[in-house]
């Protein structure tokens, strides 16, 4: 006889030390709840581990853990940065993603009708973006020990015949291309904080960014030297970080980087640069002159790709120095951020 | 960004620059202090400097209320925040002041101290209100743009009455400190201090009007301009201090006069006045005892005082005998000048005062400006 399966009371229910235990209720909250936001046949199977075919070539993989706070922010939640994040890292390489895993680390007394619907924004990011999370893990912490939700991620992809992106690759007379407005993502965060919430319509900009990556790479084939998306400590972290592992400097025009009003407005508010300031579905590619145009036409015909502008060029410099030229008619450096903007933008 | 990108209009910086280059005499030199760190951070920001003339030269002064706490106050609020019976609120940038030996807020915090960040003192009494169980003690630090505020809380506790709340008072005046950069004793170990003029302070002169700078400009026979924060702001500034040098005036001007009277705002003077009052001297990090230049909670509102309260012991700390802050903060060096810039003190790990905040003359120019340094060194 098969035995009763009291079903999971999604909406007054909540997550409690007995869904970590891998006893019934622990089953029951996988199947229940991940493999039906999730829905795939790797995780049917129910195994351990998830086996697929690899296809010829190079692969790339990535990991990435996000402990954002709050989990539910304008134009997104955890559960759809995680695998935007994860995509976006993939993609970077030039790589088309296939494969994710989640883990989820869930406190004591998390609500399953937060749980269900951070599931289901994973599995529409994922299936939005054509990569399948096929394997994953659940634990239960005590109250206090974890703020509502932790997820880690990783992720493989294959990368096209002959694409081989990196920041060693970049020239002297480069572009810097980047594919839209800064600062979307650390603004909309910073707007629901709870010390901090301040009114704007600003939303984050979080998006999977490999199917323009695809564009790009068709327009700008090996002429594109390397793609990085702008995170954590925003696109002066970026660039210096390339500007160090490429050996050269870079030369900004203020004026060609977009940055919403809104955006201006919250950080002047805030006493933050937008170069500073966390994206989330935004790159930067270093491209050779010579295609420089054509890929950033192919951007801009990408919906994602909208506001792409052509910033600044690499430049030979010993220091590694990121200088740009103010609206202002001054110059100065765009350094790294010392010190912590905000914790937990991701 | 309306308001606010009209004042950081490229064609009318240009027409200043020229008017600036045009009337500043090209064999004297002008050395104007901007006392406050927004200016410091607006002429890194815009990249100003590139927009003068070689014989003027901005000396970045000590206006950064963060860069001046010294390392004795911190040490006191650490000490104070390890109590488990406290709650400290602070502003996040004074997180990473360096107190002694490398302690920090943030360090305090890591270790297990309740520090909590707030953006206004609206917050510090929330949190006062909702852990009535806890000592909720703010750490109020600034010029006389943030102490109203801190007053208006102090009514406000008053009025909840709310017995868990309590200041940690570090408020300074900006006149005092202005006065001992030009004649504090120290100045005979650092050097002739040559200041043609002041830009004087925007949201400071909001609340204490232009008044208070007359008789410094009349003691001192230094030409005061009262600035805006904006780029153009300092641009038209700039240019009328230099026409008092060429007329040999020196009188108090107003350039911010869309938001800068000649009394203040006698409403925030008034609130201020009744809750706080002087002490006699008051520590600035770099600059020394500066006297009459802090304030401190009246003794009718002891109760709301940290210091009294908790019995609070003062503690006094050197800074590092290598560090120039004091010559720096005068102008009689350079930042590159001091063996410590770039090395063991960076903004990562500031060592002094100009480096703690970016509105500190160390960290702006680390890290707006040091691409000059290597410009100057490749043309000669």
């Amino acid at each position: 006889m098969k035995a009763y399966q009291r079903k999971l009371d999604i909406r007054n229910g909540c997550v409690d030390l007995s869904h970590g235990s891998g006893g019934r209720a622990m089953a029951r909250l996988i199947s229940g709840l991940f493999h039906e936001a999730f829905g795939n046949e790797w995780l049917a199977r129910g195994n351990d581990q998830s086996a697929f075919d690899v296809p010829a070539g190079r692969m790339v993989m990535t990991t990435d853990g996000y402990v954002v706070s709050p989990l539910f922010f304008p134009g997104g939640n955890i559960g759809s940065l995680a695998v935007h994040g994860t995509v976006n890292d993939i993609a970077m390489a030039g790589a088309r993603p296939l494969y994710l895993s989640a883990s989820f680390i869930i406190e004591e007394g998390f609500r399953f009708s937060d749980l269900k619907a951070i599931a289901e924004s994973m599995g529409e990011a994922a299936r939005a973006a054509g990569v399948h999370i096929i394997t994953g893990d659940t634990k239960v912490v005590e109250r206090g020990k974890a703020d509502g939700l932790f997820i880690s991620t990783a992720g493989v992809g294959v990368v096209p015949d002959g694409l081989d992106l990196s920041a060693e690759k970049a020239r002297v007379g480069d572009r810097v291309l980047i594919s839209g407005t800064l600062g979307d993502h650390g603004v909309a965060i910073m707007s629901k904080r709870q010390n901090l919430a301040f009114e704007t319509e600003i939303v984050s900009d979080s998006a999977s960014l490999h199917d323009l990556v695809a564009k790009m790479v068709a327009a700008g084939g090996k002429g594109i030297r390397l793609m990085r998306d702008p995170t954590r400590g925003g696109l002066a972290a970026t660039l210096n970080e390339v500007a160090q592992q490429s050996d050269l400097g870079f030369g900004l025009q203020e004026e060609s980087i977009p940055v919403k009003p809104g955006v201006a407005a919250a950080c002047e508010l805030l006493g933050l640069d937008p170069l500073h300031v966390a994206n989330e579905g935004k790159l930067v590619a270093v491209v050779a002159p010579e295609v420089a145009d054509t890929v950033l036409a192919a951007m801009r015909a990408h919906p994602l790709g909208r506001d792409a502008a052509d910033i600044g060029e690499a430049v030979a410099d010993d220091h590694h120095f990121v200088q740009m030229a103010t609206t202002f008619g001054g110059g100065r450096i765009v350094d790294w951020l010392s010190g912590e903007q905000l914790p937990r933008i991701c | 960004m309306k308001y606010a990108d009209e004042f950081r209009d490229k064609e009318i910086a240009l027409g200043l620059s020229k008017a600036i280059r045009a009337e500043a005499a090209p064999q004297r030199s002008y050395r104007f202090m901007e006392f406050c760190g927004g200016h410091t951070h607006a002429i890194s920001r815009y990249g100003l400097e590139d927009m003068l003339p070689k014989n003027v030269r901005m000396i970045h002064g000590p206006g950064c209320p963060v860069c001046v706490l010294p390392a004795g106050r911190i040490d006191m609020a650490i000490r104070l925040a390890m109590r488990p019976d406290i709650i400290l609120c602070v502003y996040g940038d004074l997180m990473r002041v360096p107190g002694s030996q490398g302690a920090s807020l943030l360090k305090a915090k890591a270790r297990g101290a309740d520090i909590r960040m707030v953006y206004s003192t609206i917050d510090a009494l929330g949190i006062a209100e909702e852990n009535p169980a806890r000592e909720v003690v703010f750490f109020a630090i600034g010029f006389e743009t943030t102490t109203p505020p801190t007053a208006v809380m102090i009514r406000l506790a008053e009025k909840k009455q709310l017995s868990n709340f309590s200041v940690f008072c570090n408020h300074v005046l900006t006149p005092p400190a202005m006065q001992n950069i030009l004649e504090s004793p120290d100045i005979r170990n650092i050097g002739r201090v040559e200041i043609d003029g002041f830009v004087g302070p925007a949201h400071v002169s909001t609340i204490i009007g232009t008044a208070p700078y007359e008789f410094f400009a009349e003691e001192f026979g230094k030409p005061v301009v009262i600035s805006g924060f904006e780029p153009l702001d300092m641009m038209q500034a700039i240019l009328m201090l230099v026409r008092q040098v060429n007329e040999h005036r020196h009188e108090v001007e107003n350039q911010y006069s869309r938001a800068v009277t000649r009394d203040g705002n006698l409403r925030a003077k008034e609130e201020v006045s009744d809750i706080f009052e002087l002490r006699d001297q008051f520590e600035w990090r770099g600059l020394g005892q500066v006297p009459y230049s802090g304030l401190k909670l009246k003794l009718g509102y002891a109760r709301y005082d940290a210091e009294v309260r908790f019995k609070m012991n003062e503690l006094r700390v050197d800074d590092n005998p290598a560090c120039e802050c004091g010559a720096i903060l005068r102008g009689v060096k350079k930042p590159v000048d001091c063996k410590l810039f770039g090395t063991v003190c960076t903004p990562e790990t500031p060592m002094g005062s100009c480096m703690v905040s970016s509105e500190g003359a160390c960290a702006a120019h680390w890290t707006y400006g040091r691409f000059r340094d290597h410009q100057q060194r490749r043309a000669s």
